[in-house]
């Protein structure tokens, strides 16, 4: 894409989402939706940050997502805090747990680091599911909802208000997606890039691997667990399966669906998703087979996902 | 109190040979294919309901027999239709297409037989306990560990001692020089799925006699295999049978100290491997990628 039409991709981008819960309802959605779309697209975004620009697949990142989620809804249920420190509360949580998990499996590679992050992230999952008295065990974490921000000279009511909450969740993304863009942009997201590439050579230019690697873990790691806050404010609920691998094994498909190697991919990869299971989910009971055929498909036939389908297309 | 230490680490041993046997068939998958088989679950469970199945017609040892041949007929054919272009390829894509195949697995179980947990008839003999005074070492249990021990012997017998396996081992060296050598490396690797897809069938087999039948009883067992895989050393068979029996052993005595960490300890076990000794247990150096 020249830059010319890639900045227009952007702004028609951003146009669509800044007028979402408008035109959703148009074609057959609803503001929930819309704001569910915003939140699993910035967390496939942020799991593109790892697999896409740095070539190191994770499919364990629902545990960061989950801490995201359990941190914020703890945040308010036990501490009274707000809903901004109740967020940073979970970012901080699932930060610090991405720090020390990817320091022991840094050195792993391929299909062994994928092996490792599913297993590891299962751990939270249990934690979430066994201790009942914290957690609310299988049940969910209920009895709390968002509450709404004080600016100090206004107040948002992101809590009655299901489109403040959609514009607030934007807010959050737009911030998360352009601290990614800037850092891909940076001479250490060409390092990142480098490291997809070609390790080896990327090594012997002096970049010191296992650091990067690690760094673009925890920063993948830290914007997911902003989604999976939002995503328990958005549902004033969370459950263990908010922690469980196939939430991870989702959030990868959407990134392949959209175009891993494209910037915007992993949001239309996770529009697609999240609209097709809410459309398959109340059509049938067995929407399994559908999103399961889903995975089949794409892997067959759309391996390079939508914007790499449409890239290769332009250029032929 | 002995009586119950005992009895968890006999049931750990048990768990943990169901482990073993999942995460042999899908070390076997892994190592020479490079593919991690996410569906590895969803063929133990088709194992199970088949067997299930099939116990009116031919009776609990025709369906020891005869279920877990189904099954891996059956990943033959997925083998050869989608798995076998992936290939070579990212691994990323395998693995996605296995997790989808898990979902179509779960959904269709739950389709034919029911989302109810369904009673599994064993013969009256093996039920009876063994001991008064271990209640636990029923027929059942001590018959499980005879087979899985024949099966992992078989293994391992046919890997040492025979042509095929031969040819599995060096491919899981180096599968260029073995195709190289003139040996169909396509055959080879479907033979090997089989094989591994053979394991799960039978653990599935195995697995509905001790637990009962329900579409999760494969989702449930695959990620105790992957820890036993990475415990035990990528690479080694001996590593993943290894793994799988500690593991199991570790959260069979979790349950009697801390019963909150039962499923979590295996994960803490994987952790201080991966600190303390990152190739795993038996681990080839060099082999950990």
């Amino acid at each position: 894409m020249t830059a010319a039409r890639a900045r227009a991709f952007d702004a028609a981008v951003c146009l669509l989402l800044l007028f979402m819960p408008f035109w959703m309802g148009a074609i057959g959605g609803y503001t929930e939706l819309a704001t569910r779309i915003v939140v699993m697209g910035l967390a496939a975004m942020s799991l593109n940050f790892l697999l896409g620009f740095t070539g190191v697949l994770s499919f364990g990142h629902a545990a960061y997502f989950g801490l995201g989620a359990y941190g914020a809804a703890m945040g308010i249920k036990y501490l009274g805090a707000g809903t901004i420190p109740a967020m940073g509360l979970g970012i901080v949580v699932a930060t610090l747990a991405a720090m020390a998990i990817g320091a022991l499996i840094v050195r792993r590679r391929g299909v062994y680091f994928a092996m490792v992050t599913i297993a590891f992230g299962q751990v939270f999952y249990f934690l979430a599911f066994r201790w009942n008295s914290v957690t609310g065990g299988d049940d969910g974490l209920t009895g709390w909802h968002r509450l709404p921000i004080n600016f100090g000279f206004a107040t948002l009511d992101i809590f009655g208000n299901d489109k403040a909450f959609y514009y607030f969740a934007l807010a959050v993304f737009a911030v998360c997606v352009a601290a990614m863009a800037k850092l891909i942009d940076s001479p250490f997201g060409r390092s990142l890039t480098a490291i997809r590439e070609n390790e080896r050579r990327a090594r012997f230019l002096g970049v010191p691997i296992e650091f990067h690697i690690w760094l673009s873990f925890v920063i993948s790691c830290l914007f997911v667990s902003v989604a999976g806050a939002l995503y328990a404010l958005l549902n004033n609920f969370t459950d263990p399966r908010a922690l469980r691998f196939d939430l991870s094994g989702n959030l990868v498909i959407m990134a392949v669906l959209g175009g891993m190697r494209s910037f915007w991919g992993p949001l239309i990869g996770a529009a697609i998703f999240v609209a097709l299971q809410d459309y398959v989910s109340s059509r049938t009971e067995n929407w399994m087979s559908v999103i399961g055929l889903v995975f089949v498909l794409v892997v067959r036939f759309f391996p390079r996902g939508v914007l790499g389908m449409l890239r290769s297309g332009a250029k032929a | 109190m002995t009586q119950v230490v005992l009895f968890n680490v006999f049931n750990g041993l048990i768990v943990g040979a169901f482990y073993a046997l999942m995460a042999l068939g899908l070390s076997l998958i892994l190592n020479l294919s490079g593919v991690i088989n996410f569906a590895h679950g969803g063929f133990l469970a088709l194992g199970a309901y088949l067997a299930f199945t099939l116990i009116p017609f031919i009776g609990f040892w025709g369906a020891l027999i005869v279920a877990p041949l189904l099954t891996a007929a059956l990943g033959l054919v997925i083998e050869r239709l989608l798995i076998r272009p992936l290939y070579g390829g990212d691994p990323l894509y395998g693995l996605l297409l296995t997790f989808g195949l898990a979902y179509i697995f779960e959904d269709a179980t739950r389709f034919i037989w029911g989302a109810q947990s369904l009673p599994f008839q064993l013969p009256a003999f093996l039920t009876t306990s063994l001991s008064s005074q271990f209640f636990f070492v029923t027929g059942y249990r001590v018959f499980m560990i005879v087979i899985v021990v024949a099966a992992v012997g078989g293994l391992f017998a046919v890997l040492n001692y025979t042509r095929l396996g031969m040819r599995i081992r060096a491919g899981t060296r180096d599968l260029d020089t073995v195709s190289t050598l003139g040996v169909n490396v396509r055959v080879l690797r479907s033979l090997n799925f089989g094989i591994g897809i053979y394991m799960a069938g039978l653990a599935g087999v195995l697995a509905a006699g001790l637990l009962g039948l329900s579409p999760t009883i494969g989702a449930n067992l695959i990620m105790p295999s992957f820890v036993a895989i990475i415990v035990g050393g990528l690479g080694s068979l001996l590593g993943t049978l290894l793994g799988g029996l500690m593991i199991g052993v570790a959260s069979g005595l979790a349950a009697v100290y801390f019963p909150s960490a039962t499923e979590a300890v295996i994960y803490v076990m994987m952790g201080l491997v991966l600190l303390i000794r990152p190739r795993g247990l038996l681990g080839e150096e060099g082999r950990v990628h």
